[in-house]
């Protein structure tokens, strides 16, 4: 391969990486938290709640892009409180990147949390609280250890769909070179300047990251035996 | 021990509900609670370990006020000191045999070790058997095998009484009067109260000091 041409696929790569794992982290969290939440509530709103949190996955990249420039920028609620109080701008910075491959990659997680904490014989969190632990003990030694696999498949396919976001992040943090041009926008770029070796070499490394990655998931995914009540 | 058990509930699942309504106190030892199944025998034993909360009652055992409507008194099911084991024992299929006795030893936020030894634990693997299977995971024991282990796990941390729901129930029938046996001695060797629930002529027989008939979730005495 092409020592320069590495070179400049380099940045676009190591971005990318920093900005599905980050966006992959932050939705570990929320995604634990909010599936164990959908999963427990017995609320009658619980499945617009969960169809609304799902809108994500459906709705066009540029749709979700849209409505966070709309929130972010400089005249959005948010983002305009966000400068005038702390001096932050989202909008155009990797920061911004991850706020959208977040958003963008949530429902993967939320799902898999969700239906992994609903897989566990509810009698197993009942014999925790008689034998004496309180709601939080239970959550981290019995809930949270029979649904990470799943959970982790989860993470995992959020990476792989973090990796690849191209539509919200391209309308929240453009396409600066180094800075917020991650792999699929350096790829789009590429086309369009007519630079076919620089798209070839950019397009091989994220089918091949975005191979590995499912493979990894689809070895966790299956359910394990200790999701399984032991029969 | 005496026993109070006065309660009303009601339990809604989908556009069902069910009833129960049950005034009985007893000073005897052994309980057992039978009637067919969908009388709310195992709902009564989840009210007394404080998994279901009645509408309005009371509950005690000996001294203990588990639950009392009028008073306020409602007893979180972490502090009320019950062994209860489950009809199919509900033991944790992430932790091995030990891990399961030893659980409820420590109510911190983490699980017990792998191959930590615990006197106390030791001690009810070696009265149950269990020492050759203590690093196996539950899903690999035999029916027996699962029992004593959410017995141990059960009696472990010294209740003040031993609920249990059918549980025989799910044991052959040569194991099951084994397994009986075993139960009897225990008891008679802990001087442990007992609440149980089952439909089985043999048990009533055999540990119904005192008897509860329930029929359709309030009580039924036909004798």
């Amino acid at each position: 391969m092409d020592g320069a041409l590495f070179q400049l696929a380099w940045p676009a790569l190591t971005l990318s990486l920093r900005v599905a794992a980050w966006a992959t982290a932050i939705n570990l969290l929320l995604g634990v938290a909010t599936g164990f939440a959908l999963a427990r509530l017995r609320w009658p709103g619980i499945n617009l709640l969960d169809a609304v949190l799902t809108l994500p996955m459906v709705l066009p990249p540029t749709v979700l892009g849209y409505y966070l420039l709309v929130l972010l920028g400089r005249r959005g609620l948010v983002g305009n409180w966000l400068a005038q109080h702390f001096g932050i701008t989202l909008i155009f910075t990797w920061q911004g990147a991850v706020i959208a491959a977040t958003l963008v990659a949530f429902p993967l997680v939320l799902k898999a949390a969700r239906t992994a904490f609903e897989q566990i014989d509810p009698q197993l969190e009942q014999a925790g609280r008689v034998l004496g632990l309180n709601e939080a003990a239970i959550f981290l030694r019995i809930s949270l250890p029979l649904a990470w696999r799943g959970i982790l498949a989860g993470g995992l396919l959020a990476f792989a769909r973090a990796l690849g976001e191209f539509g919200a992040t391209l309308m929240v943090a453009g396409s600066i070179p180094g800075r917020t041009q991650t792999l699929s926008v350096a790829i789009f770029e590429a086309v369009q300047a007519g630079e076919d070796t620089l798209a070839n070499m950019l397009v091989l490394i994220t089918s091949t990251a975005c191979v590995l990655i499912l493979v990894c998931a689809g070895r966790l995914a299956p359910a394990s035996p200790s999701s399984r009540r032991a029969q | 021990m005496s026993l109070t058990l006065r309660l009303q509930a009601r339990v809604s699942s989908g556009p069902r509900t069910f009833r129960l309504d049950i005034d009985w106190q007893t000073s005897a030892q052994r309980i057992v609670i039978h009637g067919p199944s969908g009388a709310g025998k195992s709902l009564t034993l989840q009210a007394l370990a404080g998994l279901l909360r009645p509408s309005a009652g009371r509950l005690a055992i000996g001294d203990t006020v588990l639950f009392d409507h009028t008073a306020g008194i409602d007893l979180p099911a972490r502090q009320r000191q019950l062994g209860y084991v489950f009809q199919d024992y509900a033991l944790f299929p992430h932790l091995d045999v030990r891990q399961n006795v030893a659980f409820g030893l420590q109510p911190g936020l983490r699980n017990p070790l792998r191959g930590a030894r615990d006197p106390r634990v030791e001690h009810w693997l070696d009265a149950l058997g269990l020492r050759l299977v203590a690093a196996q995971a539950p899903h690999t024991l035999s029916g027996g095998q699962r029992q004593r282990t959410a017995l141990a796990r059960a009696l472990v941390s010294s209740p003040r009484a031993l609920l249990l729901d059918e549980p025989f129930s799910a044991l052959d029938p040569a194991l099951r009067s084994r397994m009986r046996d075993e139960l009897e001695q225990l008891l008679d060797q802990l001087r442990l109260p007992l609440v149980l629930i089952s439909h089985d002529a043999e048990d009533l027989a055999r540990f119904g000091e005192a008897t509860l008939a329930l029929a359709e979730g309030t009580r039924h005495d036909a004798r």
